[in-house]
Formats: structure tokens, C-alpha cells, sequence
């Protein structure tokens, strides 16, 4: 890898839920069109990780940088923000509003785009998830496939540099993890720097540069997917991967 | 038909009437205890002149008016206080409630409180507290209290008619022009509106809270602000939650303004408690002041239902 400027670095996390700590001294730096796996068993803190970077969650000790530029939850890191997209297990569209509406709400209220041009870049990233014919549509009147792929072109309509992924395909039925994984999959084709939580272990090994392997709030392992599937160094790797590989 | 339902038609039937054949049988019993007492019934004392003063009100009512006049002014001015008052109860309330989810513990805090208090307190008492105070804190009416387009003083509060535009002017015996009210339809509706506000705030409160967290952080992650996040997606997502209990406090709050009576705002039980005393016609007085609010509140409940209907068919 090159030695260009890291996009997003963070140093020495902590995070508490009252008394218990969800990260423990948590660093990892990310350059501009990396691909980052995490994973890791149930609670080990990987969800608050990344919700941490677009300041869901507030750290409570550490530093986020994105650009060089620190991130809290001020607004005057707003406009640092809008570079970061995400998407979520359970799709967060706005169940209220069309799917051009879930589309352009942000970019018109938020980037200041005009109606024409905002439904411009909706059809745009509507056409690249493959889901042009479902504009007029409800949320409630798609698969969750179909709707996850909404909630990724929703997020790609703000034109971030670095999308977050939680767990984008677990709430989904067998058959529909594909198509959401294909589009993932163009994206990262597409050079977007991403960091996916996700246990696809075939898109891990197709996609990531590296995989982050958590345990109990902390980073435990960093390698590449090669290393780290077939090489897990740490034995609760090793034990996490007999788990998840095991049928 | 098969049987079954000829059956569950005829049992349907049956629960229909009975409520009717009780109230033939109520009437035919009342007509001879009134008979028995040589009283007389009927509602032919409508057309005859009430006799008393109603001091305010939108209709034309004079003293010789007749009684039908009379319950019709005080139906009126019962739609007076109440729309008003459902109006500041609407906007106290969705302030207070948006307040209540505040992340400034002092703010929620604060509303807590005053839910609490406003609850725990009778409304008569808010009523009578409303009164007293404005009859003994504000200013004798040549001087009034003036707060932009508002005069307050102890003859009430005179405000620019809302029609007219024309400006309430300060002449020797006191105000003059614009839309002047008494302290009495005042107190009537800050009364209701700090009470029914409470309940109004609880109830925003838990529209807004039923909202799952993913919907703001969604919000959050499209870098609206939070303001944004309540405007555009939490509160339409609410107002499904919102509406019913809404309708049914706003239905209250029309029942609640009958305390007017206390502090002799003449509305509906005011004026139908006075006609009662004066015709001796009880029975058919109740009957008229309860028909009255039966008819209001149906209107109301109907309008708002379109509104429900409305807000419920979206999406999906
Ligand atoms: N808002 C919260 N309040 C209290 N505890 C929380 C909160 N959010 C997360 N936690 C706790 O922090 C820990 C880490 O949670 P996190 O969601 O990051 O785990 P995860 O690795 O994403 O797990 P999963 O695979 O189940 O999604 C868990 O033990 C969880 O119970
Ligand atoms: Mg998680």
C-alpha cells in the first residue's frame, strides 16, 4: 500500500455505557479507498466502533480524525460529516416518505441541492443499486433486500468519501443478502473507501484489505483476509472463526 | 342469510331496541310523576323570553330574547372559549412536549415539573387561579398593561380585531375599539390551556418517543440537524400516535369548559342552569344543555377524524 495521507484516524477510544466499557483503547487508521472488514463476536463493540466515526455515539476518550480534521459532536463537524455515509442493519428508511423523497430529503435540505438537481443524483444512485423502477414506491412496499439497497443509495446521494456499513445483509432472508452484497461489491469496485461490519465472510475475502477482528471492546487482530482466515493468530480468533465457519 | 347470522341479526336487533324501549318506558313514567305533581313539560318555553342579560358573546342576544336564543348564545360562546383554548393547548402542548425530549436535562426537567403540577391540580382550581389573578395583579383599565398588541387590565383583554385590523385605543373611561374580552372568557381559556397543555405535552411526549432510534440516527447520519430530524421525520411518523389521544383531550377540553360556570362565563351550563331556574323546566333543560355538547363534539370529533384519516393513509 502507497503511503498516502490516512482519511480517517482514530486513536485510543474508549467508550463507556455507564460502567461498562463498549470500547477499551480502540486505533485504527483508514486510507482513502481501503476496504475495511470488521468482525467479531455479539457485544465485542464493533457497532459502536463505527458508530463512534459519524458520532452516533460521542467517545469518551480518544481522538476521531477525518482529513486531519477532528471530529465531535459539534456542529461545527457537520460539514466533515456529510463525507461519511451509513447504512444500517435494519435500514432506517423513512417509512413515511417515497423512496425519491427517503433520496432527496437530505441532499436539498442539507447540501442545498435544488429539487431538479437532487432528483437528478437520486435516479442517478437509484439506477447504480439497481432498483430504478421503485422510485415512486413506499419502503413498505419493498423486500428488505430491495429496501437495504435503497437505504445504500440514499446514503450514496450525500456523495460521501468513507460509507460505514452495520451489519447491512443480517436482517435480511437468505436469498436476498446477494443482491445487497453485489451492490457492496461494485461500490468498493468503484474505489469508495468503506469500513463494513458484517460476518460475509465470501465478501470479506473478495473485498477487504484488511479485516479488524474485535473482542470484548478491543481490536485484537488486524490482517489481511488471507492471514486472518487461514491464519488467525490469536486462539479467540481462532475460536470465533471455528464458530462461524463451522456449518 | 344462513341461520347463524338471522340469528346474530335478530340478537343485534334486540340490543338495539333495548336502550329505546328504556327510554319509552322512562318518559311515559316521568310524563305521569309530572302529571301526578301538576307540573307541566314540554319544550313549547323555548319561544317564550328568557328574561336575563347575557353579558358577552359573538350572537345578537338581547334580555327579552327568548330561551332558544338564549342556549343558542351560550353554545356560542362554549365554541369561543373552546377554540381558542384547544389552539394555545395545541401549541403549549407540542413545545412542551418537544422540550420534554430535550437532551438538556434542565429543560426536560423543568417540563416534568409542570406536567406534574398542571396534572396533579383540580381545574376548577386552575380556573378560579386564573381569575384571581388576573383580577388582582393586573391594572385598572385607564391604565392598562400593554405587551406589544396586547392590553391587559382588569376589564380583560383588548387585542387588534382580527377582522377589522382596528387597533384598541385608550380613551377616559378605559379602553375602546379592537376586539375587546373579559377577564372571565381570559381566565376561562388560560385556564383550560395551561391544563390541557399538560396532558397535550404527554401525549407528544410519547408520540415522539414512539418513534424507533433508528429514525434519528438515520436523521443524524444524513447530517440533518435535530430540529430538521423532528420537523421532517420523527413528528409526521408521530402524529399517527399523537392524533387519537389528541382528538379525544380536544374533545375534553370543549366537555372541561363548562367550569366557566364558576367564575359566570355564560356559557352553555351557565345559561342552561339559569333558564332551568328561572322556566322550571329541569328535565328539559339538561336535555338541551346535554344535546348541545353532544352536537359539538360529534362536529368536532368528525372533523378531526377526517384529519386522522388523512395523516393515517400515508405511506404505504
Ligand atoms: N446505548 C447503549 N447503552 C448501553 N449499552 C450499550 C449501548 N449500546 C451498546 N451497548 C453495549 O455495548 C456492547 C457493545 O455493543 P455493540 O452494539 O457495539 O456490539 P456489536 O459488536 O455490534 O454486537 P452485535 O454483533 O450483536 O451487533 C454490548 O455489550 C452492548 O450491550
Ligand atoms: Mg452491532
Amino acid at each position: 500500500m502507497t503511503e498516502t495521507a490516512p482519511i480517517l484516524q482514530m486513536q485510543g477510544i474508549h467508550k463507556w455505557f455507564g460502567t461498562f466499557q463498549a470500547l477499551d483503547d480502540c486505533s485504527l487508521e483508514v486510507r482513502p479507498g481501503e476496504r475495511i472488514v470488521v468482525c467479531g463476536p455479539s457485544g465485542s463493540g464493533k457497532s459502536t466502533l463505527i458508530r463512534c466515526v459519524n458520532q452516533i455515539e460521542t467517545v469518551d476518550a480518544g481522538t476521531i480524525r477525518f482529513d486531519g480534521q477532528l471530529l465531535d459532536d459539534s456542529p461545527r463537524s457537520r460539514p466533515i460529516r456529510k463525507a461519511i455515509g451509513m447504512v444500517f442493519q435494519q435500514f432506517n428508511l423513512f417509512p413515511h416518505l417515497s423512496v425519491l423523497d427517503n433520496l432527496t430529503l437530505a441532499p436539498m435540505r442539507v447540501g442545498g441541492l435544488s429539487r431538479a438537481e437532487a432528483l437528478t443524483l437520486a435516479h442517478a444512485q437509484l439506477s447504480r443499486v439497481r432498483i430504478a423502477e421503485q422510485a415512486g414506491k413506499f419502503p413498505g412496499q419493498l423486500s428488505g433486500g430491495q429496501q437495504q439497497r435503497v437505504a445504500i443509495a440514499r446514503a450514496l446521494c450525500m456523495q460521501p468519501r468513507l460509507m460505514l456499513f452495520d451489519e447491512p445483509t443480517s436482517a435480511l432472508d437468505p436469498e436476498m443478502v446477494n443482491e445487497v452484497l453485489d451492490v457492496m461489491v461494485d461500490l468498493a469496485q468503484g474505489g469508495m473507501t468503506m469500513i463494513v461490519v458484517t460476518h460475509e465472510m465470501g465478501f470479506a475475502r473478495k473485498v477487504a484489505d484488511r479485516v479488524v477482528f474485535m473482542e470484548g471492546g478491543r481490536i485484537v487482530e488486524v490482517e489481511s483476509p488471507e492471514d486472518f482466515f487461514d491464519r488467525p493468530r490469536s486462539p479467540r480468533a481462532k475460536a470465533f472463526l471455528g464458530k462461524i465457519l463451522s456449518h | 342469510m344462513t341461520r347463524q347470522t338471522a340469528k346474530e341479526l335478530t340478537l343485534q336487533v334486540l340490543i338495539g331496541l333495548s336502550p329505546v324501549a328504556l327510554g319509552v318506558w322512562l318518559a311515559g313514567n316521568l310524563q305521569a310523576n309530572l302529571a301526578a305533581r301538576g307540573l307541566t313539560s314540554g319544550y313549547d318555553f323555548l319561544l317564550d323570553p328568557a328574561g336575563f342579560a347575557i353579558t358577552e358573546g359573538p350572537l345578537p342576544y338581547q334580555t327579552g330574547d327568548s330561551y332558544l336564543m338564549a342556549f343558542l348564545a351560550g353554545a356560542a360562546n362554549t365554541l369561543t372559549v373552546s377554540i381558542p383554548a384547544i389552539a394555545l393547548t395545541t401549541l403549549f402542548g407540542a413545545l412542551l412536549g418537544i422540550a420534554a425530549i430535550s437532551r438538556n436535562p434542565l429543560l426536560a426537567g423543568v417540563v416534568r415539573l409542570y406536567v406534574d403540577a398542571a396534572r396533579n391540580v383540580p381545574l376548577l382550581v386552575h380556573v378560579l387561579l386564573w381569575y384571581v389573578l388576573l383580577l388582582t395583579i393586573l391594572p385598572d383599565a385607564t391604565k392598562p398593561f400593554v405587551l406589544g398588541p396586547l392590553f391587559l387590565s382588569k376589564a380583560g383583554l383588548a387585542l387588534p380585531h382580527p377582522l377589522t385590523g382596528e387597533w384598541p385605543r385608550l380613551g377616559y373611561f378605559g379602553l375602546r375599539g379592537g376586539l375587546q374580552v373579559s377577564p372571565e372568557f381570559t381566565a376561562i381559556v388560560m385556564a383550560l390551556a395551561t391544563y390541557s397543555a399538560a396532558y397535550c405535552a404527554e401525549i407528544v411526549r410519547a408520540g415522539l418517543q414512539s418513534v424507533p432510534r433508528g429514525q434519528w440516527e438515520a436523521a443524524h447520519a444524513l447530517i440533518l440537524t435535530r430540529w430538521q430530524a423532528i420537523r421532517m421525520i420523527v413528528a409526521p411518523q408521530a402524529l399517527r400516535v399523537i392524533l387519537p389521544p389528541y382528538i379525544s383531550l380536544a374533545l375534553n377540553t370543549i366537555k372541561n369548559s363548562s367550569l366557566g360556570v364558576a367564575i359566570g362565563y355564560p356559557e352553555i351550563v351557565s345559561i342552561g342552569t339559569t333558564s332551568m331556574n328561572q322556566s322550571g323546566r329541569a328535565i328539559e333543560c339538561i336535555s338541551i344543555i346535554a344535546l348541545l355538547y353532544l352536537i359539538l363534539n360529534i362536529a368536532t370529533s368528525f372533523t378531526l377524524a377526517i384529519v386522522n384519516r388523512r395523516v393515517q393513509i400515508r405511506e404505504r
